[in-house]
């Protein structure tokens, strides 16, 4: 599975990251050093394999569903690089 | 550079309780090698007068007799665990004027334990890095040379461990994702402890790859790794990996006694690439622990080759889920706008100017990993191959109650000399399967290179089991001997 100029664009864009149009080859040929060597995973036999989905064994705590925290508002603003009326400020997104 | 600059944590706690030295006068000298380590670039922030005040609590605790090991002794705290109301950075330009509201887990246990902050210290970009070479503020120059040249401090933890070999702090808090403690320890000749996933809450820690990353001490010996681990350590209800098992005394396991354990010996650790100075040190390593009275065994993981490529499917692609964060909307840099941009211009140019290059490589791999048709391919084979992992260690340590081999392929390397990526990433091939294992590790200093740098051995342990690995390293480090220290040529 190799990395063409479009895949990067097109992972860029899920990434949101600008790439600029003379990084797309130079990037598409670092990935596909990294990708043809983790090629070599595939020759493993994983048939019957669970995928690890805790790295250790242990039991999730439950607690009391019961508010703990809050009422930070100007906490979580103040590192916002646009906050207004006590809101996160963005671009305009409708039309 | 005074005496005091040379103090252990236990040397310190020791006088500091006799009331031989004060706190004060401790940190002081910190405070005056800090000023004089500035060719060094270890500190991103540098919190003197917080040290201070935080000095005369800490003496004003001792006086009242209600002191705890780490009161009074400065710490360096690696620039990602975030700190209330002192700039985070994470080495990245993302968050270069992020101030948290909020202190993390771990160094609040280290206040609440009487330690002084020093300041924030430089590191590989979101721990991203071998070299410290990503980092957005300038590398670290390791306190060790190469004659004149300069090396590296290894990385990410490169601030971390520069300012313990630099005699500036006696210790300082690292992370760990696959090896981010463990390598820069061996590159400084420092002892470098990553205990057992979910041994320290990762709350407030600035994340990389969750299911790896792991904090722990930096010190200049066994014993005050056990000590720094002790204070930093704990259940926490706002980190649910967090392991609710009691935190035992670690320096009362520092026995010396090892007769009757089981050292393990992976024979896929040994190439033939391995250069001789690391093999003998290996060796001497066993031999060191055979006439301790340890048994020394032949043991295999047979999936120790895949370990590192696996590595670099998984992190990535927790990378690009954590950094996804980095909108530039509630918090870090965001882009100056054109008129005429939207969300999405916002998005992509901001993260297009607040992250570096090997940040960005890695969130592009991460986000094809996991993209719709190569999941199964790459993410999915990837966890399995993880669990192969696990199963080679829990086999293992069915036979053995630790293992040895080196930390690191090598010593410290000059600035610039590993351009290619795979070239960095294998830096971390002795020290990444354990990290997919969740497993403790610990790298001491053994022995010096042909070229006078410092070598590493690690350590590894069962889950929760810091207690053996600390007393192996502990048996180790009298055995090693390693006085060497750094020409003092910063100042």
């Amino acid at each position: 599975m190799s990395v063409d100029k479009a895949t990067v664009k097109r992972i860029a864009k899920l990434a949101r990251i600008r790439i600029d149009e003379d990084r797309l080859d130079p990037m598409a040929g670092e990935l596909n050093n990294i990708l043809d060597w983790v090629e070599q995973l595939s020759a493993v036999d994983t048939d019957g394999v669970k995928p690890m989905t805790s790295v250790v064994d242990h039991c999730l705590h439950w607690r009391a569903d019961e508010v703990t925290d809050g009422n930070k508002r100007d906490d979580v603003l103040s590192n916002a690089p646009d906050a207004e009326f006590g809101f996160f400020a963005v671009p305009k997104v409708i039309e | 550079m005074s005496d005091l600059n040379e103090l252990s944590i236990a040397e310190a706690r020791d006088r500091l309780a006799a009331r031989d030295l004060s706190a004060r006068e401790l940190v002081q000298a910190s405070i005056a090698a800090m000023e004089a380590a500035k060719p060094l670039n270890i500190f991103v922030t540098e919190t003197p007068e917080r040290a201070l005040e935080m000095a005369d609590a800490a003496d004003a605790r001792l006086k009242a007799g209600d002191a705890k090991p780490m009161t009074g002794i400065p710490v360096a705290v690696k620039d990602l665990f975030c700190t209330k109301d002192v700039c985070t950075t994470a080495g990245s330009h993302m968050l270069e004027s992020f101030t948290p509201p909020y202190e993390s887990t771990v160094t609040a246990n280290l206040w609440d334990n009487g330690a002084v902050m020093l300041g924030k210290v430089n590191m590989d970009e979101f721990a991203m890095g071998s070299s410290n070479e990503t980092s957005a503020y300038g590398p670290v120059k390791n306190p060790w040379r190469l004659g004149e040249t300069d090396t590296v401090p290894g990385g990410s933890s490169g601030g971390s461990v520069a300012a313990v070999a630099g005699r500036i702090a006696p210790c300082a808090t690292g992370s760990d994702t696959g090896g981010s403690i463990r390598q820069p320890a061996a590159f400084t000749g420092t002892v470098g402890l990553k205990p057992t996933y979910g041994r320290c809450s990762r709350y407030g820690m600035v994340a990389f790859a969750s299911s790896l990353d792991q904090a722990g001490p930096i010190t200049r010996s066994v014993r005050d790794a056990a000590i720094m681990l002790g204070a930093m350590a704990g259940h926490d209800v706002k980190d649910s990996t967090c392991v609710d098992v009691p935190v035992p005394d670690y320096e009362a396991a520092l026995t010396g006694d090892i007769r009757g354990l089981k050292i393990g010996i992976p024979k896929e650790y040994h190439s033939a690439d391995m250069p001789r100075e690391i093999e003998d040190m290996w060796q001497q390593g066993m031999a060191w622990l055979r006439d301790a009275g340890a048994q020394i065994v032949d043991i295999s993981l047979p999936h120790t080759k895949y370990a590192l490529p696996t590595y670099y499917i998984v992190a990535p692609a927790e990378a690009s889920s954590n950094l996804a964060r980095y909108d530039g909307v509630r918090y870090g840099h965001r882009a100056q706008l054109k008129s005429g941009d939207g969300l999405t211009e916002m998005y992509e140019e901001t993260r297009a100017e607040g992250f570096g290059e090997e940040v960005k490589r890695r969130i592009l791999i991460g986000t094809y990993v996991l993209s719709a048709g190569y999941y199964d391919a790459y993410y999915l084979k990837a966890q399995k191959i993880r669990t192969l992992i696990a199963d080679d260690f829990r086999r293992a340590y069915k036979k053995v109650d630790a293992i040895l081999t080196p930390t690191a392929p090598s010593a410290a390397f000059g600035f610039g000399a590993k351009q290619d990526p795979l070239a960095m990433y294998m830096n971390d091939v002795f020290t990444v399967p354990a990290s997919l294992a969740g497993l403790p590790g610990i790298s001491i200093p053994a022995a010096l290179s042909a070229e006078g740098l410092p070598l590493g051995l690690q350590i590894l342990g069962r889950a929760f089991d810091e207690e053996t690995v600390l007393k192996v390293a502990g048996v180790m480090e009298d055995a090693a001997a390693f006085t060497a220290k750094p020409k003092t040529w910063w100042s």
